[in-house]
């Protein structure tokens, strides 16, 4: 075993995955120029496509790296407005929001691990949707707004379902803007295991009324929870939530870890801490 | 494709393929063999090392994409004189290892810990340390390694 991993031809990476064409190129209009090749993919932090492809669950022909887009990169604050460049890392969002947003950049310090965080970025997170991701909920309930290559996209609209979102093919989401709320507070409920949520809530309270969204917990993914948005926006308080019905556990997502029904429980409790916190 | 990056402190360059992981260029390319691979799936952290100053697991970057980049393994760790750092002397000191096969990550990550928290709560290293798996310890002893190379008393610690 030993001897055959030696010579560098022999090396067992070579067989992980298969081979592809690598661009990385430095600005948006050649990245998307780029991913107009046939069976281009995006390449971000490669914290969720690098195990993908060792699964060869997605097998592009040409990676396009965004790694090198310095136009997409770093954290501003306009007004009440975070601009988040759509390459920028987990640790970088952690680092430099911690004054402008604090609840984002405890969402940012809490996923996974430091060295995720180091390489995993804000465009890769909202482009994958993964149903039990953080930033999805992070930016549903801070009235974020997608940019893309082409145009904006509420998050309203982007979010639609597991692991889809309204990205047209070779689309790069350039950078996420969120409204600054008045406070707000994002209640993790970890799966040890993986690390992401196993149910998660992000409370966001506005002069104009109060924004409750979940991810890990629906079969659709990240959600609104409008009933209790409705109820804080006129008693912001934990109480406020209690005297709400839990919701409907036949459309939340049932595995080894938690039933539906314990998932639609959770919501109301991470709700409930959420609110606390703020 | 060539690719070009400093690895402790050395100038190095190699051929390598898009699909090239950089753990399998450190270890089969430079032939450092101290960075581990444990899961090849991003959960152990055996394979950690630093790129640009900060934390990243090797099996989970290629190496193209470390084009131009600063990368640290465990054998730059030693001091210049090749005596153990601080770290890696607190973990041999405090039995912060038995197998040793998580150690490089750990001493890697934890190094990593220090440098952005110089005096971090026993909770912020459990915390920060929760990307790295290890079989043997039960974590206690790393956890009293990395309180003494942080220059803080070692508390009891007492099991979560
Ligand atoms: C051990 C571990 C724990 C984790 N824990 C958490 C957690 O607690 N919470 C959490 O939210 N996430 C977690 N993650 C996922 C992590 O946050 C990923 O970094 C993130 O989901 C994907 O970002 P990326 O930059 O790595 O994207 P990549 O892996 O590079 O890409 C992911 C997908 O998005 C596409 N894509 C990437 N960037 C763009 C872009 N700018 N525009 C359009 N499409 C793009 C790619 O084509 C690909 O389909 C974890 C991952 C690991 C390995
Ligand atoms: S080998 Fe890289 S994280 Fe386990
Ligand atoms: S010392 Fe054996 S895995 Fe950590």
């Amino acid at each position: 075993m030993a001897g055959a991993q030696l010579g560098p031809a022999a090396s067992i990476g070579i067989e992980k995955m298969y081979d592809f064409e690598f661009d990385r190129p430095t600005s948006i209009q050649a990245a998307v120029d780029s991913l107009k090749t046939e069976e281009a993919l995006a390449f971000s932090g490669g914290q969720t496509l690098m195990p993908t492809m060792k699964q060869r669950l997605a097998m592009p022909s040409k990676v396009v790296s965004l790694s090198a887009i310095e136009e997409m990169k770093g954290v501003r604050v306009e007004g009440s407005e975070l601009w988040i460049g759509g390459a920028t890392t987990h640790a970088t969002v952690m680092r430099e929001t911690a004054e402008s947003y604090p609840a984002i950049s405890s969402l940012a310090g809490r996923i996974g691990d430091p060295s995720v965080r180091s390489r995993g970025t804000i465009g890769g997170s909202v482009a994958n949707n993964d149903p039990s991701a953080c930033y999805p909920a992070g930016t549903l309930a801070s009235k974020g707004v997608i940019v893309t290559d082409r145009r904006e996209i509420p998050a309203d609209e982007f979010f639609q379902g597991m692991f889809m979102t309204a990205l047209e093919e070779g689309e790069i989401v350039t950078a996420v803007k969120m409204q600054i709320p008045d406070a707000a507070h994002y209640a993790k409920f970890i799966q040890p295991a993986s690390r992401f949520p196993l149910t998660a809530v992000f409370v966001a309270r506005y002069g104009d009324g109060v924004r409750v969204a979940v991810t890990g917990a629906s079969e659709s993914g990240v959600f609104r929870w409008t009933e209790a948005e409705e109820a804080l926006s006129g008693n912001f308080s934990a109480e406020a939530v209690d005297g709400l019905a839990t919701p409907d556990g036949s459309g939340m997502i049932s595995d080894l870890h938690g039933t539906g029904d314990y998932r639609a429980h959770l919501v109301k409790v991470m709700t409930k801490r959420a609110v606390a916190a703020c | 494709m060539k690719v070009d990056m400093k690895v402790n402190g050395r100038a190095v360059s190699g051929e390598v393929e898009g699909r090239t992981l950089l753990v399998d260029f450190i270890r089969q390319t430079l032939r450092l063999t101290g960075t581990h691979v444990g899961c090849d799936t991003s959960q152990c952290g055996a394979c950690t090392i630093h790129m640009n100053g900060e934390p990243v697991k090797s099996c989970s970057v290629l190496a193209v994409e470390c084009e131009g980049a600063e990368i640290t393994t465990i054998e730059g760790m030693a001091n210049a004189d090749g005596s153990l750092s601080t770290m890696q002397a607190a973990f041999q000191e405090h039995h912060g290892l038995q197998c040793g096969f998580c150690t490089p990550g750990m001493v890697m990550a934890a190094t990593a810990l220090l440098k952005e928290n110089p005096s971090p709560s026993e909770a912020e290293i459990r915390h920060h340390l929760e990307g790295n798996i290890c079989r043997c310890t039960g974590y206690h002893n790393i956890i009293k390694a990395v309180q003494a190379a942080s220059g803080q008393d070692v508390q009891p610690v007492a099991a979560e």
